[in-house]
């Protein structure tokens, strides 16, 4: 006997939950081929309003655990992602990649990872400094997580642009909310998968599947979100974004490079989303000393 | 007996017994309820103007409570329009600070009194701490009934309390709190409830605070119904003030719409109607910013209590 086909109904990511979408809709994205990609929720703006939530309740834990432990997270992740190899390249493939493209994704992927994670303990040390000030102060410079971070995706990939950039900013110790690639979703939802067995613990990234004209609003707009990264190069979403994060003062950082280029992954791309935090500490003048510092 | 408005102290132990099932399954109705904005934005604001700004904390200094009566006056000052919270709760102590603090401005300070939160001391006492409270201003009290007293089934004992803090409140309108968390079931509270209205409340109150579960949906219909029902018989207006619990905007809507489809408009203003609150103030200012800007918001921008 013939059997029904059975359409994966992808769900969102939110708070370490995997809600459907609280309007109750979806869509289904069609491959090159005319295949549908499968059931794939459309979020609603509820939806972002709900994951910042959770992002606000994660933040405070995230970014004051040890950097090692989120060292060790990131790790983590990269190795549950590489325990699901098979899984990812099929998507990859499914959606439209070269098997051999699908593979080198997949890799530069999980290489992207260890790489953030191999930061996470090291990048306070190489960023702070010791500043100079002529008065009798010992005057230094640290680094602290901005906060609640929205991520958009860019338009290229389905997964390597996503953890391209979720990465330096879970390793800043910021939460996120991502909302995915609207065409090449299914490795959105299915990292999503992967960040909830590995310790990562829930609302430090919530995954949004949908329209990205109609959550690009309220997750820009929003005045608990901190920051925006936008992993793409369309002009037009760029300039929406920097206008609508005017009324609080969001950091934007859009990033149109090339993801499969080792280049695109620097220390810089975790201080992007850093705020410096400088302390004058008096120092007793001993002995006639002035302060060298 | 009759009580003092001349009516029939009837027996308490015949208070009408609640039907649990029948009220969850009306009190899921209210929530199901579609509000409009406008009704919304309207909703949000009576429901700011009925919030009793509570602190009542062993740790309250003279400043906290200065922090918080400017908090009741100035809710959001960025936004014009915004009503200012109905009255701020406090202890017996801190009562003259916060009648300084909010002269003139329409808010009135109410004092938690009876040896709050447990109620157990002797009358006296509670008398004298009521007392103390109205000489040092207080246009309201809100004192605690013995449940001791109450669950073991002593209910002359708790009619004669309530009926002598009454008295000793003057001009201040008193709030029964039940501390319905610790009453058990919706019988229970029910009759506590008609205890209080014969006895002379002003209001009823379900808790403390102190005590979880606190201002549940059920608990509040049950204390509502027994108002209505006082009301057709006596004619007297006795107000309803959920507290505890009640943190976000939309459970207070839910409350208003609880309160409008029960006992009608004549209740929907903040001399019948409190909640006893301290975060659900910015939460509903959040709302009415979301609803003014279409931004989403933050609490960073919004004062803290």
């Amino acid at each position: 006997m013939e059997r029904l086909e059975v359409l994966k109904t992808y769900k969102i990511y939110i708070g370490g939950k995997f809600p459907r979408t609280e309007s109750g809709r979806y869509y289904s994205p069609k491959n090159a081929k005319g295949e549908a990609l499968g059931n794939i929720c459309l979020s609603s703006r509820k939806d972002v309003r709900n994951a910042v939530v959770a992002a606000r309740k994660a933040f405070g834990d995230w970014s004051e655990r040890s950097a090692f432990n989120r060292s060790q997270i990131l790790y983590r992740m990269a190795e549950m992602l590489e325990g699901r190899r098979a899984q990812f390249v099929d998507e990859l493939v499914f959606q439209g990649a070269k098997k051999a493209n699908a593979e080198k994704e997949l890799n530069m992927a999980i290489d992207r990872l260890i790489y953030y994670a191999g930061w996470c303990d090291k990048y306070v040390q190489v960023l702070s400094s010791v500043n100079p000030v002529s008065s009798a102060h010992f005057n230094f410079s640290t680094y602290e997580a901005t906060g609640v971070v929205g991520v958009i995706a860019g338009e290229k990939t389905s997964l390597l642009d996503l953890v391209s950039i979720v990465a330096p900013v879970i390793a800043g110790g910021n939460t996120c909310v991502v909302i995915a690639n609207e065409h090449l979703p299914l490795c959105a939802v299915t990292f999503a998968e992967v960040l909830n067995s590995s310790d990562l613990p829930g609302g430090v990234v919530n995954i949004l599947t949908g329209k990205l004209n109609e959550l690009l609003a309220p997750l820009s707009t929003h005045m608990d979100v901190n920051a925006i990264a936008y992993a793409g190069s369309d002009a037009d979403t760029k300039k929406t974004l920097q206008l609508n994060s005017v009324e609080n003062l969001k950091r934007v950082r859009a990033y149109d490079m090339n993801w499969f280029d080792e280049k695109s992954q620097d220390l810089y791309m975790i201080s992007d989303f850093q705020e410096v935090k400088t302390t004058w500490h008096p120092i007793e003048n001993i002995g006639g000393a002035s302060s060298s510092y | 007996m009759k009580d003092k408005g001349g009516f029939e102290i009837p027996d308490f132990t015949k208070s009408p017994t609640i039907d649990k099932v029948g009220v969850e399954e009306r009190v899921a109705r209210f929530q199901t309820r579609s509000i409009k904005n406008e009704s919304k934005m309207q909703g949000l604001k009576l429901a700011l103007n009925m919030i009793d700004l509570t602190t009542l904390e062993g740790k309250d200094t003279p400043g906290k409570v200065r922090q918080m009566c400017y908090k009741a006056m100035h809710l959001h000052d960025m936004q014009s329009g915004l009503p200012t919270v109905a009255a701020v709760c406090v202890y017996p102590t801190m009562v003259r600070v916060a009648k300084n603090e909010v002269k003139g401005s329409g808010v009135k300070v109410a004092s938690v009194s009876t040896a709050f939160p447990s109620g157990q001391a002797p009358r006296d006492i509670k008398i004298r701490d009521t007392k103390f409270a109205v000489d040092e201003g207080a246009d309201e009290i809100d004192m605690v009934i013995s449940r001791g007293r109450f669950l073991s089934g002593d209910y002359n004992f708790v009619f004669d309390e309530i009926a002598t803090i009454k008295e000793a409140c003057g001009h201040a309108r008193l709030k029964v709190i039940l501390e319905t968390g610790e009453l058990a079931t919706l019988d229970n509270v029910r009759r506590a409830s008609d205890i209080a209205m014969h006895a002379g409340a002003d209001f009823i109150k379900t808790s403390t605070g102190k005590i979880q579960p606190a201002a549940t949906m059920q608990v509040t219909y049950t204390m509502l119904e027994a108002i209505r029902d006082f009301h057709l018989l006596t004619g007297r207006m006795v107000g309803m003030k959920p507290a505890g619990g009640i943190s976000n905007s939309k459970l207070a809507l839910h409350n208003l719409v609880m309160v409008k489809e029960t006992l009608g408009n004549d209740w929907l203003s903040n001399e019948w109607f409190r909640f006893g609150a301290s975060s659900l103030a910015n939460d509903l200012l959040m709302q009415i910013m979301k609803a003014e800007t279409g931004f989403y918001q933050s609490s960073d921008y919004f004062s803290i209590d």
